[in-house]
Order: C-alpha cells, then sequence, then structure tokens
C-alpha cells in the first residue's frame, strides 16, 4: 500500500490502486499493458527497418501502401509496387527513409482513438481508473475527454482511412495470388488474405461505424437497410474487443513472417517453387 | 450448516471502524442474508437498507469485497469458505450509519433530465411505435435505480466530478429519451454540457458491476457521445449543416 493511500469513513481507501478488492483484477490491465507494449515496440522496430518488408509477392502491412521504395535495399518492394516509385533524393536524412513512415499513421491513429483500445490503455496505461472501484491516478482536476482528450472525438475520420485500408490490403492479398505473371498462391497468401478479413471484422464492429450507419438513427422502422447494418455491426461490435486484438496479433504477425521468408529465415510453402 | 466470519464497516459520518461477526451460514444464503443474521443475533442496531430480496428494488446497493454489489444477489458460496468477506457502504454518496448512504444527489440529477416531449398524437389519438423503434431503448428500461454504476463511475468515486457528470445511470436515462421514436426534444446541447458525456472515459466499469447486465457503455453511453460528434465535433456534419442552413 503506497503512502498516499488513506482509510476514509466507510472503510474505503483512497488513493492510486487502493481497493478492497480481493479479487485478480491485476491480470487484466497487465495484460494488456504488455501486449500493447510488445506491440507497440515490435510495430515501430519493424517500420524502422525500411528493408525486408517484401518478399514477393507478399508485402508486410506494416508497409502497405507503398508510396516510395527505395531500391538496392534488401527485401524492399519492387518499383512497380511504389505508388509514386522511386524514394526522392529531397528527403531530409534526419528523418528514417522507410515506407511504414508514411502510411502507419493511419492504422496508429484509428487504433488510438478506437473507443475498446482508449479503455484498454486509459485502465493499464492512464490508470484512469485501473481497475473497477481501484483507485485512479490522482488528478488535480479531472477532465476526462473534454480538454487534452478532445480529438478522441475525430475516430470516425480515422475511421474512413481504415475502411479504405481494408481494400489495400485485399488488394496486396490479390497480388499474392500471381508471382512473375503466374498463378498460383502460398502459406503467404493465406497469411495476407485473413490479414484484412480480420481487420475488416474488427473495422465494421467500430461503434462509429456503427453509429453512422444507423445508430443515430431513431426512426430505425423508415430505414430497413439502415437498420440492417446496423444490426449487423452490432454484432461485430459486441465482438469488438476480440477483433482488436486478433487483427492486432494478425497484423505483427504477417510483418513477421514476411520478414522472415524476405530474410531467408523460414521458406514459404507454394506452388510457385 | 458452517459459521463464516464477516468484516463489517460499522460508523457513521464522523468515523468508524470495521467490526468482525461470525453467524453460521448454510447453502443458498447471499449476503444480506448474513447480515440480517448479524442484526438478529450481534448487532440489532445495523443499518441496512433492503428491500425486495430479489434484486428488483435497487436498495441493498454495498461493497462486498471491494466490489460494488447487491447484497441480496451475492452469493456466499461464491467466496471461499474461510475467507472472511468484508461488507463496507458505497464510497461515492455520503455515509448516514454503517451499510447506508445518502444517495439523494442522484434524485436531483434525474429531475435535471427534461421529461419525454412526445410528439402529436396520430388522428386516431394514438401513439404509434414500430418494434424496432424501441427495442434498442428497452434494455435501459431494466435500470433498477442501485446506483452501483453511480458508484464504482471513477468519475464520480474518485475524481468527485459531480459538479461535472451526472454519471452513467443518468446518461443512459437520457439516452432512453434521446434515442426513443416519439421524443421531440433536442437533448444533445444538454447531453454535452450540462450532464457531462464528455467526462465519460469509457472505461466501462459501470456495465461491469450493473446488475441488470445493462450495456451502459456500449449501447448508451458512446452512442451518445457519438451524437455530440455529431453535433460539436465533426468538420464535416457541421459543414453541411450550415451549407443546408440548418
Ligand atoms: S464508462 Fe464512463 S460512466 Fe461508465 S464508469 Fe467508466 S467513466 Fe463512468
Ligand atoms: S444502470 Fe444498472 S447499475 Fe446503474 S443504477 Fe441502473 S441497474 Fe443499477
Ligand atoms: S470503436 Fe474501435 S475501431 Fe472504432
Ligand atoms: S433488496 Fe432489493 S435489490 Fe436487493
Amino acid at each position: 500500500m503506497s503512502e498516499l493511500v488513506q482509510i476514509r469513513v466507510g472503510g474505503h481507501q483512497t488513493g492510486l490502486g487502493a481497493t478492497c478488492r480481493v479479487d485478480d483484477w491485476k491480470t487484466g490491465p497487465t495484460a494488456t499493458f504488455l501486449g500493447l507494449s510488445f506491440f507497440i515496440v515490435y510495430a515501430t522496430w519493424a517500420g524502422l527497418q525500411g528493408a525486408h518488408y517484401y518478399a514477393g509477392p507478399y508485402l508486410s502491412p506494416l508497409y502497405s501502401p507503398v508510396v516510395w521504395t527505395k531500391l538496392g535495399v534488401p527485401g524492399a518492394a519492387p518499383l512497380e509496387h511504389a505508388l509514386l516509385g522511386e524514394w526522392p533524393a529531397w528527403w531530409p536524412a534526419l528523418i528514417p527513409a522507410t515506407p511504414a513512415a508514411l502510411i502507419l499513421i493511419f492504422p496508429g491513429s484509428f487504433r488510438f482513438t478506437c473507443y475498446y483500445y482508449r479503455k484498454a490503455y486509459y485502465r493499464a496505461f492512464g490508470m484512469t481508473p485501473p481497475g473497477c472501484a481501484v483507485g485512479a491516478l490522482p488528478q488535480s482536476q479531472y477532465k476526462g475527454e473534454t480538454a487534452l482528450l478532445i480529438f478522441q472525438n475525430l475516430h470516425r475520420y480515422a475511421l474512413y482511412f481504415a475502411i479504405l485500408f481494408i481494400f489495400i490490403l485485399y488488394y496486396d492479398a490479390a497480388l499474392a495470388f500471381s508471382k512473375d505473371g503466374e498463378f498460383g498462391f502460398g502459406v503467404g497468401t493465406l497469411v495476407l488474405l485473413i490479414n484484412p478479413t480480420l481487420l475488416a471484422g474488427y473495422t465494421f464492429g467500430c461503434h462509429s461505424w456503427r453509429h453512422l450507419i444507423g445508430g443515430g438513427l431513431n426512426l430505425h422502422s423508415k430505414s430497413p437497410l439502415r437498420h440492417s447494418l446496423w444490426k449487423m455491426a452490432t454484432v461485430l461490435n459486441e465482438r469488438h474487443m476480440l477483433f482488436a486484438w486478433l487483427s492486432l496479433f494478425w497484423v505483427g504477425f504477417t510483418d513477421f513472417y514476411v520478414r522472415m521468408v524476405s530474410m531467408g529465415v523460414i521458406t514459404d510453402l507454394n506452388t510457385w517453387s | 450448516m458452517s459459521k463464516r466470519t464477516f468484516r463489517i464497516w460499522r460508523g457513521d459520518a464522523e468515523g468508524g471502524e470495521f467490526e468482525e461477526y461470525t453467524v453460521e451460514v448454510g447453502p443458498g444464503m447471499v449476503v444480506l442474508d448474513a447480515i440480517h443474521r448479524v442484526q438478529a443475533e450481534h448487532a440489532s442496531d445495523l443499518a441496512v437498507r433492503w428491500n425486495c430480496k430479489a434484486g428488483k428494488c435497487g436498495s441493498c446497493s454495498m461493497e462486498i469485497d471491494g466490489m460494488p454489489k447487491l447484497g441480496c444477489m451475492t452469493r456466499l458460496g461464491d467466496y471461499p469458505e474461510s475467507h472472511t468477506i468484508t461488507i463496507q457502504p458505497l464510497k461515492t454518496f455520503p455515509l448516514i450509519k454503517d451499510l447506508v448512504t445518502d444517495v439523494s444527489w442522484n434524485f436531483a440529477q434525474n429531475k435535471r433530465i427534461k421529461p419525454l416531449q412526445p410528439k402529436p398524437r396520430d388522428a386516431d389519438g394514438e401513439h404509434r411505435m414500430q418494434q424496432e423503434d424501441v427495442d434498442r431503448i428497452q434494455e435501459f428500461r431494466k435500470c433498477i435505480e442501485c446506483y452501483l454504476c453511480q458508484d464504482t463511475c471513477h468519475v464520480l468515486r474518485d475524481h468527485d466530478r459531480k459538479d461535472a457528470f451526472v454519471g452513467p445511470r443518468f446518461m443512459i436515462r437520457v439516452g432512453q429519451l434521446a434515442m426513443h421514436p416519439l421524443d421531440t426534444e433536442d437533448r444533445i446541447p444538454a447531453i454535452k454540457e450540462e450532464l457531462g458525456s464528455g467526462y465519460c472515459n469509457i472505461t466501462r466499469c459501470c456495465t461491469e458491476v450493473c446488475p441488470e447486465h445493462i450495456n451502459i457503455t456500449d449501447n448508451g453511453i458512446i452512442p451518445l457521445k457519438e451524437r455530440v460528434v455529431d453535433r460539436y465535433y465533426d468538420p464535416i456534419k457541421m459543414l453541411l449543416r450550415k451549407v443546408r442552413g440548418a
């Protein structure tokens, strides 16, 4: 018990982490803390590599879409895969020349402002509160999402990009069915196909999506299509946490798989070789 | 029958302490039963509020081993036999005596919410609603006003922002009206300003403790926050409204 903990009338303790709970309330936030930290560290490391993100015909989702590619780098995307061609010469030397840096802001901001992840990191990182009926981090005047965190209200804009990314990643998966003009598939194709599928499960269970598609209406009976879409979003929304973690894991795993194949550490089983 | 020890808070607003009582307990007993036995055998002046013993009146809210729960719905069998169960009053509201708190702040919040403003009746004098339009708000009507959600909400419990946020119970109360197919009142400004939707950081503790399993956060507060975004934060929607002159 920290020194800040005080006992009040009612026998309640106050102060960070103060509680009379004896059940295992710490495992959830600890697992969240470790899981999210691991992913952030891995994605940052992988994103900064700028190499081994492509193992023809597989492209890592942390690098898709490739805006510019740096030729000559091992495991970099070929020129035809880059939207704007070769890496520009004017790029400041201080900023890492990695295609991931140009796109990760989109999925990153989507997850950062996601209502589920907000809950997860407000608890596990922000300790506001660390658990239910467990003392929150003391603040001189708690403002919630009305002040510094007011930007969370723009989550729907991150959603629009996230929807676009599902199509981009399905396109990458479609490209993974062909190597040097020859149709085929490999384990990597499956890995790349599962990725946008899980992301779609996550994205179309989004609270903002659920609101925009029908939740904002009071008279559902007058808009049967939107009512059905809202009901579908609700089914996914009830599993939003599950899809949040599955899709997060799979994005990381897909990068890892492509990276390992590109580095020659593992061999992709496929119909081409 | 076996014996079990309970650590119960005794005292009033001036102070107090935990006292331990050991009573006989049997299969199927709930915490409220044990408290009644303590009253009968050891402490006839132990104050506890209860009414229905069926999880429907919302009176017996207390904190059991630190968790906000209904005393009448918490089975002793859920706890290890030798474990001493700690019983406290709600933390968020002023203590009157022992396990009884003054929850009248909540009644005052309820009064701040404008009642249903129904649209005019149909020509035959009826109000008509479609099932799919009322399905969503039925969930909120299950509320038994136990205020366990209010007790656990850290905005009220730890940060004491009763001045800024009405709490989850009243977010779903206003949600029930704002999503009502007959309501004509524009409630968005009040939801944002007076009722303080932005203070909720959607950490879902209210949902976790609700004995009626109302999905307070996902089906109530978040949809209201999204309606507030439509009105106050979404630049495209705001621009479109301006263009349309609405
Ligand atoms: S989700 Fe919001 S209303 Fe519910 S307990 Fe958390 S902060 Fe309070
Ligand atoms: S919403 Fe649930 S926890 Fe809150 S007062 Fe109603 S029944 Fe109790
Ligand atoms: S709420 Fe989680 S993605 Fe929108
Ligand atoms: S006594 Fe009525 S809810 Fe417990």
